[in-house]
């Protein structure tokens, strides 16, 4: 047993460091734009101007238009924003049905849960052991008295690419809106919000290299949508609360990073992943691949492994440098059985047996490398014990 | 590492000899609902403080889930236990069936070569028989021997604790001295899944077959009253009987359970008299004695050893003992626990 000086990130799903770039912006504008973006004189002004920059860029990430994008905390806000927000414009109109798929992100699931207790209905369909929400199935949750539709745009957990531009056309076809959340696609593959066709989109900075703690709500204009903090009149009426000007402006070169590095980094990081989905599925025997491996975003794969506690082979991991999760954690930081995984339909052993390995900016194939030699030793160790056990 | 100062000094004692120390705690409830209201045990706030000791001792620190395994082992028996008429001790099952088992087994997972926990308690290794022996820790005042009686040879063999060599205050003058953030925090009393002390109603609430409602008998079976479940008795136990006056005008006591019947038989205390016992589950330490043998036996926690002959039954799981003077409330599904000296020798649990 020894502990490793040095230290292995495969844990970018959770959250990423700051790119050098980002680092210097915050630190510029935390030095120099002091000011309260809402404040009529020169000070406010620059402070407004600073926001005006990074919501460009953000929009240009997503082929929106500067006039549709919130500001806000981060991802969490975001779904909450659109989730709750659209639910209270909409309860006058009788609409108090929301649907989402069953591997939805924590943030979106828990509000459906608030909402159920205020009254509404909610509707979560179920997805089959691709990782990938069936249309015909949504298709027949959502009705007339549907006001929302939430579908992930990539699945945290696993990876996988949901049809969104599909669900789209079905969700406004019942008159209902399509909110997406775009946390875990945004700058791993495009994000257009026209081209996806649905009426509000949520970000979070820290996914991409940007500051934690902001985030954006994407809201097509025209979308009725009340404000979930009330106050000042910040973000257009839409937002209340004095703008963290550092981290927006952070947010924003993340953003511009990431639409220049998009094309080459799907490419290196693609070719890293297989590299390392490859490597353990040769080298460690009883190990399959969790969802479907062609329509996934290029950072991310999950991987069970047969008679193994993924909690014990995570900390074994972690005592060798070397951090990966499983994607949901509760909140004392111990691991829960996956809630996506027990939506696509796997036993009650596989979604306790599963790691999520995700890659990123400072990835390497040595790190790879090394990932994929110390693992097999680990895995037998505890088999052996499981084996003596049983 | 339980987030309570005796875990945490364990911790920091092994850490300070220059072991490699792995702090593991166990999450025991359902946390994800934002349940704060348990006791005073591996509450979310006691994961909390362990996790800032095991950053202030410069050591790395996992919690892992034993929310089933917890259901399953410990608080399901505890229930099955009371609806049964008997007094469980769940902190020793949790020891052996838990901390000792599935946390040790994932402990070498690890690569880890001892388990050590806060009990006050002492392991030593006999240069005779190479045994591993089972003593009382220094404190007698926080002796936590009794907890541990079940665990075998092997579990003895990787078993570390460091607090068992000193006494509560010393374990506190070396939390404060090391400025360990839980030096001064209070120490844990009550079962910890059980809110309030209140065993009665989290049992109630648990119990699969419902409530067994029934009488309160006398010793002859006639009913002086009724109750509403026997799960809210334990031999012994005096006070909430609900009777207005003993028929007999001598305080009356609980003297035995039948849940088949739905009884709780009442009398004098003269009644809860006992000389013999005999216990099933019993774990010899150092293997089962030849012949009646001479101890001292602890019938609960909180109880003086009295002497007492003990000797392997037949099957030598379970044991007779034979006390020399007549014990109070022998409750079944307590332990019973002997020693030789301080030196466990085995123990069982109270049929």
């Amino acid at each position: 047993m020894n502990y490793s000086p040095m230290r292995m990130y495969f844990d970018y799903n959770a959250t990423t460091p700051l790119a050098p770039e980002v680092l210097a912006q915050v630190s510029r504008v935390s030095a120099d734009t002091f000011g309260n973006a809402s404040s009529v004189h020169h000070f406010g002004q620059q402070a407004k101007a600073v926001l005006d920059e990074a919501r460009s860029a953000v929009c240009r990430l997503l082929g929106a238009d500067p006039s549709e994008l919130v500001f806000t905390s981060g991802g969490t806000e975001a779904d909450n924003a659109a989730i709750r927000g659209v639910a209270d414009a909409m309860e006058a109109t009788g609409r108090r049905h929301l649907v989402a798929s069953a591997i939805e992100h924590e943030a979106v699931l828990n509000t459906f849960k608030a909402l159920a207790r205020r009254g509404w209905e909610t509707t979560l369909v179920p997805v089959d052991t691709s990782g990938i929400v069936s249309v015909e199935r949504l298709r027949e949750a959502i009705t007339d008295k549907t006001a929302l539709v939430s579908v992930m745009h990539a699945n945290n957990e696993i990876g996988t690419i949901q049809p969104i531009a599909d669900i789209a056309r079905i969700t406004h076809e019942h008159g209902a809106l399509l909110h997406t959340d775009a946390v875990q696609s945004a700058a791993k593959i495009p994000v257009n919000v026209r081209e996806l066709g649905v009426d509000l989109l949520a970000l979070s900075a820290h996914k991409f290299n940007g500051p934690k703690g902001v985030g954006a709500l994407w809201v097509k204009r025209g979308t009725r949508v009340l404000p979930i903090l009330t106050g000042g009149k910040h973000e257009r009426n839409r937002r209340a609360g004095t703008e963290n000007v550092p981290a927006i402006a952070g947010f924003g070169v993340a953003a511009q990073l990431a639409a220049t590095k998009l094309p080459a980094e799907t490419t290196r990081l693609s070719a890293l992943r297989d590299m390392l989905e490859a490597g353990i599925l040769g080298s460690v025997p009883g190990t399959q691949v969790n969802g479907d491996t062609s329509r996934r975003v290029p950072n991310t794969t999950n991987i069970s492994f047969d008679r193994i506690e993924a909690e014990s082979l995570l900390i074994a991991l972690d005592l060798e440098g070397i951090a990966v999760s499983t994607g949901s954690a509760c909140s004392s930081g111990t691991l829960e059985p996956s809630h996506v995984l027990k939506a696509m339909g796997f036993p009650a052993h596989r979604t306790q047996n599963s790691l999520r390995f995700s890659l990123g900016m400072y990835s390497t194939a040595d790190e790879v490398n090394t990932l994929i030699a110390v693992l097999p030793r680990l895995v037998e160790k505890l088999r052996t014990l499981n084996r003596a056990r049983a | 590492m339980s987030g309570g100062v005796d875990s945490s000094v364990a911790a920091a004692m092994l850490a300070e000899a220059g072991h490699e120390v792995i702090g593991l705690s166990m999450q025991l409830y359902d946390q994800s609902e934002g349940q704060t209201t348990f006791g005073s045990c591996c509450s979310i706030d006691d994961l909390h403080d362990a996790r800032r000791v095991a950053t202030h001792i410069q050591i790395p620190h996992y919690i892992m889930n034993f929310e089933r395994q917890f259901n399953e082992q410990v608080v399901a028996n505890f229930v099955r236990e009371y609806a049964a008429g008997r007094t469980p001790l769940p902190c020793a099952h949790c020891n052996s069936d838990l901390k000792f088992a599935t946390l040790a087994e994932r402990a070498h997972g690890l690569g880890a070569d001892y388990v050590a926990t806060g009990h006050y308690a002492r392991v030593e290794q006999s240069a005779g028989t190479g045994h591993y022996q089972l003593k009382r820790g220094v404190d007698p005042s926080k002796d936590q021997a009794y907890f541990l009686f079940s665990l075998t040879q092997a579990q003895l063999a990787q078993a570390l604790f460091p607090v068992g060599e000193w006494t509560k205050s010393a374990i506190r003058d070396y939390a404060r001295a090391r400025h360990l953030p839980v030096a001064d925090k209070p120490d844990s009393q009550e079962i910890c899944f059980v809110p309030d002390d209140d065993y009665a109603g989290f049992v109630g609430r648990h119990l699969p077959a419902g409530v067994n409602r029934g009488h309160i008998v006398d010793e002859a079976g006639h009913p002086l009253a009724t109750h509403d479940g026997i799960h809210r008795f334990t031999v012994g136990q005096r006070k909430g009987l609900g009777l207005a006056h003993s028929p007999t005008g001598q305080p009356m006591y609980v003297i035995a359970l039948k849940p088949a019947d739905g009884d709780v038989v009442v009398g004098p205390k003269t009644s809860l008299e006992r000389t013999t016992l005999t216990a099933s589950g019993v774990n010899w330490i150092e293997g089962a004695p030849e012949t009646r043998r001479r101890v001292t036996a602890q019938i609960r926690h909180r109880h003086r050893p009295a002497d007492a002959f003990v000797e392997a039954l037949e099957n030598p799981t379970r044991a007779a003992v034979t006390f020399d003077e007549p014990q109070l409330a022998i409750t079944p599904g307590q332990a019973v626990v002997f020693y030789d000296g301080d030196v466990v020798v085995g123990g069982g649990w109270i049929d």
